[in-house]
């Protein structure tokens, strides 16, 4: 396995392999397709959040002959969305549990027709009382999941927390929340199914896991594995909000297909995409921290709870993972996470880039800061002193054996930002000016990969082929959505097999000619499957020397002779490999204890931001990444992922508010949830250190995710900094921070003029 | 005064074309479905995300707001009639080497925006440039790179040659 | 995308007394489209009840700016590219030339017009507070003629206004007598571009040695409709700005002020803000930085 340093493709900024097309306007995404003879679906959806479905009517100014309409009742197979706990019903059958739920699905020749015949389906419910957040559902009044509404709960113990509270020295407590969050991906979700007694089922649509659809479908179509078939078209954006929603839609509209015999389109509009598919799960988090008193941490004891909305979906590993990170890079001898996830009546949440880090450490790097604050400590000082450091353990007692570079990375960031000159020019700026300014600083990490077993049970199969053509395929099931995944598998196999980055080509990911490489989720992809198709390309080139006489050196021209004379002599040319894990990973689910993850990037981000005590807006003026990743494989596109992933992190913060009435999302229009704009986004600096990890592609990590966790607390430390006031809960709007400073004026000068 | 179909002509991309169409028809479904020009998309339907971005008589608009009727007489462009004799423009080989766009489906109305920007103002501050594409909403990039591909596609530095592309106009 | 355009009817007389017949025929059921900014987003949504629409885009009567020594005419169909685009209206106005760049994205300036913003009515409107305090006149016609309104009387509530149902904005008066007036506007939306007014203050003043001889103060989002601030200005005028006047100003805006709370914001926040916007004009009067 190599993780040379020298490599001609690898680290190159090699132009993305689907680009051109991109730029042309020629890429096709699901609703630039059509299929002959194709009818269109639409979506009967519930009004309220929770009841018992008493009546359908069908109005008669409508006239439903030329309508085909599937119910519940026309399910073939199991009536449930496969994901980790099959409780979500693919239609309504009976019951709703939350508004926008599905229940009746239409379709028409003529796309025109299905709005006024969405709008006459009439149905009447016996309401029930529906439970909106985490406290509503903590009290149980109303139990409207299982037996005691909690989908998933765990506990993390190391060391032994409530031993130290009574000699420590300081004991510093603090609630912080987060709002949900939409994903905002432009491109709308969409499926186009089509079927046949000969092949079944086939999905073409906008989605990153096509064996996750094909889970689905199976089960409720209850057919063999192949004789359902699912087609990613290209994706226009996705962030976790197309890893499990896809096989509700997919299976709507297959549904459709079945039933009137014609191919069927469905693509949502903004509004109902808006209103009716997943988001981040909102959070509350509880910390209680002990310290010594030379500011060292003694214990952390944290609390924590999600809302997960009506349906399991992927609560419990979104609770995983913010249970994970929730005691971020710090190394701390006692630690305890209880953390619970609440069913409500509000729409399920799901996977979004982050997936429960960007929760916790908004707790974990707010609190850090009032903590500091509570000792008489600098924030960056309170940081270093508690670091981990490699030969440390993680709060499920990992050691640490890779190098670690927190402190170089709060170095270069600090550097870079100017941090301790700025805070000071401010500091004497701010007392005059309407304007007041902050710098805020947070550090944490971001697993890379499933987390412990995950990898094992996916058992991922991935490899190339060499086609007859002379054209190199890479065969993998991941998905590119933009964030790159065609580039950097190209270059990893054009790397491996000495040849050009233009040979290469992705095969299509459709779940008829692909292995299941798993889903396109967890920053795994580099990491894994990159690394998969690294040992697929040697294996290869071990197959040519072997039996096609491949020399120890060799042109292009040459291995692809060698290809040739395989193939006379044995037959295909394909290479598969399978997942390998690192060695020492073991990790104990029960206990919450081991390798959590086989490998962690490292990051420190430092924000810049203006509070205008006129209109009470914040703004981020400017804004600094620095991040350990392992080993860049495209300088471009990893920046371009940094850059991306802070431009959300900013809008998590100061902007993106998903606004419930009654459990229906009444802002779901993009006039009314607010993204920041290229006016918006302020100068974003990204900064790269790499630490190979062997097991990686290249010695990659994964940076997808990375850094969506760090903007929201550098941010709000930030506005601490600059106003003197703490906020503990995004968004942090306006209309929030008019509250807040009003409130701390009232407080600090009770009498006033 | 129709609503149904009625002819509406056209040049789209320097071809002169006539449509049936109802007027309120919107002048983005007009250039998808009854052109079968699919590079201009939908994000919003209304008028927020920009992906919609069409020139016509030389503004830029959202077409998702221009109703067909309107459209009658008018000389409207594409992202399909950006690349012109073999190879993409420069703004387009701007953002391929400048890695403008990623899942691309912003891409088309921001090149448009882009286009106009620097037809209108060859020599862009970053503040005209931000002002330029605030009505194009990208939700992968944070704008950066794209702000880059811009002031490179200005300059013209360090633009490599344009790469040629088969079947474009 | 909920709308269907075979259920709309679209007139395109191409003339002025084309349309001027149109509304005249039967008064109240044609809804003039110009640039379609607020009427295609309805359509697009589902929500477009007029279901003849008479088009006035492309009418060259209706889009123009012309100017004499006294005063600017804009055409009702003038886009907001075009006034940002007309360089001696951007420096005699520079109210409206800011209020332009406010809309949407440069791809809405190309097509939302001056009239549409005026007629949609809402109390966000963008070019509302600009032209209130700059004493605009809206120039209504009809087939049975013209008449003019002081923009100060034309909406009468929530999206009503005086146009009778065979009414057409015409064009928009502004005299250039404020052109030595010091002059204040200054929007706070959702975010830097896109963004709808949470709320938004304009002002004129004339001060004489540090007197407040003339001022007008109008607000978008602090009433049903957007609107001149009255008791504000009586607070200022003939008085100099002084701590007491600016803290009594202020009072006198928290008391006329009736903002709601909506999707958007909150009543609480658009008063504050609001009273800070004045506050922050009339800082700006009394160092004498006022454009």
């Amino acid at each position: 396995m190599k993780t040379t340093t020298t490599t001609r493709i690898v680290g190159a900024p090699v132009h993305r392999k689907e680009g051109v097309d991109k730029l042309l306007g020629r890429a096709r995404y699901v609703d630039d397709i059509e299929r002959e003879g194709m009818w269109f679906g639409a979506t009967v959806r519930s009004t309220i959040p929770r009841g018992i479905i008493q009546s359908v009517s069908f109005d008669r100014r409508i006239d439903w002959s030329e309508f085909v309409i599937a119910t519940a009742a026309d399910v073939p197979g199991d009536n449930h969305i496969q994901l980790i706990v099959a409780d979500q019903p693919c239609l309504a059958d009976g019951i709703v549990n939350h508004c926008d739920e599905p229940i009746i699905l239409l379709a028409h020749l003529d796309k025109h027709k299905l709005r006024e015949a969405v709008d006459a389906v009439r149905v009447e419910y016996q309401p029930l009382p529906p439970v909106f957040t985490i406290e509503e559902s903590e009290q149980q009044k109303q139990v409207v999941w299982g037996k005691d509404n909690l989908l998933k709960s765990f506990v993390l113990n190391k060391g032994d927390v409530d031993s130290v509270w009574g000699d420590a020295a300081h004991i510093v407590e603090g609630e912080y929340r987060t709002g949900a969050q939409e994903h905002l991906y432009i491109e709308n979700n969409g499926i186009i199914a089509e079927w046949s007694d000969e092949s079944g089922v086939t999905v073409w649509g906008s989605l990153q896991c096509p064996y996750y659809v094909h889970k689905t479908l199976i089960k409720v179509f209850d057919l063999p594995d192949n004789k359902v078939r699912v087609v990613q078209t290209e994706t226009g954006g996705a962030f976790g909000g197309k890893e499990d929603y896809p096989s509700i839609l997919a299976s709507h509209a297959a549904l459709l297909a079945k039933k009137s015999g014609h191919p069927v389109k469905m693509v949502y509009d903004r509004m109902e995409d808006l209103a009716a598919t997943t988001k981040r799960h909102p959070s509350r988090t509880r910390h209680r921290t002990a310290l010594d008193k030379d500011g060292k941490l003694l214990a952390m004891d944290i609390d924590l709870a999600t809302d997960g909305g009506a349906y399991s979906t992927l609560s419990s590993t979104v609770l995983s993972r913010a249970t994970l990170h929730a005691p971020g890079p710090y190394s701390c001898p006692n630690v305890r996470v209880t953390a619970k996830a609440w069913a409500t009546n509000n729409v399920p949440y799901g996977a979004f880039r982050g997936f429960g880090a960007p929760q916790t450490i908004f707790a974990l790097e707010r609190h850090m800061d009032e903590v500091a604050a509570a000792l008489g400590m600098e924030p960056v000082e309170f940081r270093r002193r508690n670091f981990l450091h490699q030969g440390d353990t993680t709060a499920t007692n990992q050691l640490m054996r890779e190098p670690l570079m927190m402190d170089e990375l709060l170095d270069r960031a600090l550097k870079a930002s100017d941090y301790y000159a700025k805070r000071a020019r401010f500091a004497a700026e701010n007392p005059n000016s309407m304007v007041k300014r902050g710098m805020g600083i947070a550090a944490f990490y971001h697993g890379s990969g499933f987390t412990g077993s995950g990898e094992r049970i996916l058992n991922s199969l991935a490899g190339v082929e060499v086609t007859a053509d002379g054209v190199v395929q890479v065969l993998v099931s991941n998905t590119e959505f933009g964030q790159g995944t065609n580039t950097v598998l190209t270059q990893i196999a054009a790397e491996a097999l000495g040849i050009d980055y233009d040979d290469i080509l992705m095969a299509a990911a459709d779940t008829g000619l692909v292995p299941n490489s798993g889903p396109t989720v967890a920053s795994r992809t580099v990491m894994v499957v990159g690394r998969l198709i690294e040992r697929a390309g040697t294996q290869l080139l071990n197959m040519l020397r072997e039996h096609a006489g491949l020399g120890a050196t060799y042109t292009r021209e040459e291995f692809f002779a060698a290809c040739e004379r395989y193939r006379k002599a044995k037959g295909d040319v394909v290479s598969l490999v399978r997942y390998e894990a690192p060695p020492g990973i073991h990790w104990d689910d029960a206990k919450y204890h081991g390798e959590a993850y086989p490998s962690y990037a490292w990051s420190v981000h430092v924000a810049q931001v203006a509070v205008d005590t006129v209109t009470y807006s914040a703004e981020v003026e400017e804004f600094w990444a620095v991040q350990e990743v392992g080993r860049v494989l495209n300088p471009v596109l990893a920046t371009g992922q940094i850059e991306g992933g802070v431009a959300q992190g900013i809008g998590y913060a100061l902007y993106e508010k998903v606004v419930l009435k009654d459990g229906h999302m009444a802002n779901n229009q993009m006039t009314n949830y607010i993204i920041p704009t290229a006016e918006d986004v302020p100068p974003i600096h990204v900064y790269f250190e790499e630490i190979p990890f062997s097991h990686g592609g290249y010695g990659a990590k994964g940076i997808g995710e990375l850094p969506h966790d760090g903007p929201a607390p550098a941010i709000v430390n930030a506005i601490k900094d600059a106003t003197g006031v703490s906020f503990r809960q995004i968004p942090l709007l306006p209309e929030d921070l008019l509250t807040g400073l009003v409130a701390h004026e009232q407080a600090e000068a009770p009498a006033s003029l | 005064m129709s609503t149904t179909g009625r002819a509406i002509h056209f040049t789209i991309n320097g071809e002169s074309r006539t449509v049936q169409a109802p007027p309120m028809k919107r002048l983005l479904d007009v250039i998808r479905e009854d052109l079968h020009l699919t590079g201009t998309k939908e994000g919003c339907g209304e008028g927020e995300c920009g992906s919609c971005s069409v020139r016509m008589n030389g503004e830029l608009v959202n077409s998702c707001l221009v109703p067909a009727m309107q459209a009658e007489g008018a000389e409207i462009q594409t992202v399909e009639g950006l690349a012109h004799d073999g190879a993409l423009h420069r703004v387009q080989q701007a953002f391929l080497q400048c890695g403008g766009a990623q899942c691309g489906i912003c891409t088309p109305g921001m090149l448009m925006a882009a286009v106009q920007l620097i037809e209108r103002n060859p020599h862009p501050s970053l503040a005209e440039i931000r002002e330029g594409l605030a009505g194009n909403l990208c939700r992968c990039t944070g704008f950066m790179r794209i702000f880059e591909s811009v002031l490179a596609a200005a300059t013209n530095e360090n633009i490599a040659e344009p790469k040629k592309v088969e079947h474009a106009r | 995308m909920r709308g269907d355009a075979a259920a709309h009817e679209m007139a395109t007389p191409g003339s002025l007394a084309g349309v001027l017949d149109v509304l005249a025929s039967a008064p109240g059921e044609w809804t003039p489209i110009a640039g379609g900014t607020e009427l295609m987003v309805a359509f697009s949504a589902g929500r477009l009840s007029a279901r003849k629409l008479v088009n006035l885009w492309g009418i060259p009567d209706l889009r123009f700016i012309e100017t004499t020594p006294d005063s600017f005419a804009i055409g009702a169909c003038t886009t907001f590219l075009d006034l940002r685009a007309h360089a001696e209206l951007a420096k005699a106005l520079p109210l409206i030339a800011k209020a332009s760049s406010w809309i949407g994205s440069v791809a809405n300036q190309s097509r939302a017009t001056v009239g549409g913003n005026l007629v949609n009515g809402s109390p966000a409107a963008d070019s509302s507070p600009a032209l209130l305090v700059y004493d605009a006149e809206i120039e209504l016609i009809s087939k049975k003629g013209h008449r003019r309104v002081a923009y100060s009387e034309f909406h009468t509530g929530y999206k009503s206004n005086v146009m009778t149902a065979d009414e057409l904005i015409y064009a928009i008066h502004v005299p250039r007598r404020f052109e030595r007036h010091r002059q204040y506007l200054r929007k706070v939306g959702t975010r830097r571009a896109m963004a709808i007014s949470k709320v938004a203050l304009g002002g004129t003043a004339m001060l004489n040695n540090g007197v407040v001889d003339e001022i007008r103060i109008a607000a978008a989002s602090l009433a049903p409709f957007p609107a001149r601030l009255y008791e504000a200005e009586r607070a200022l005028a003939g008085k100099k700005i002084s701590r007491d006047t600016i803290k009594a100003a202020r009072a006198a805006l928290l008391s006329e002020a009736k903002p709601i709370d909506d999707i958007r914001s909150t009543a609480e926040y658009r008063k504050q803000v609001g009273a800070n916007l004045l506050e922050e004009f009339l800082i700006e009067l009394s160092r004498g930085e006022a454009a």
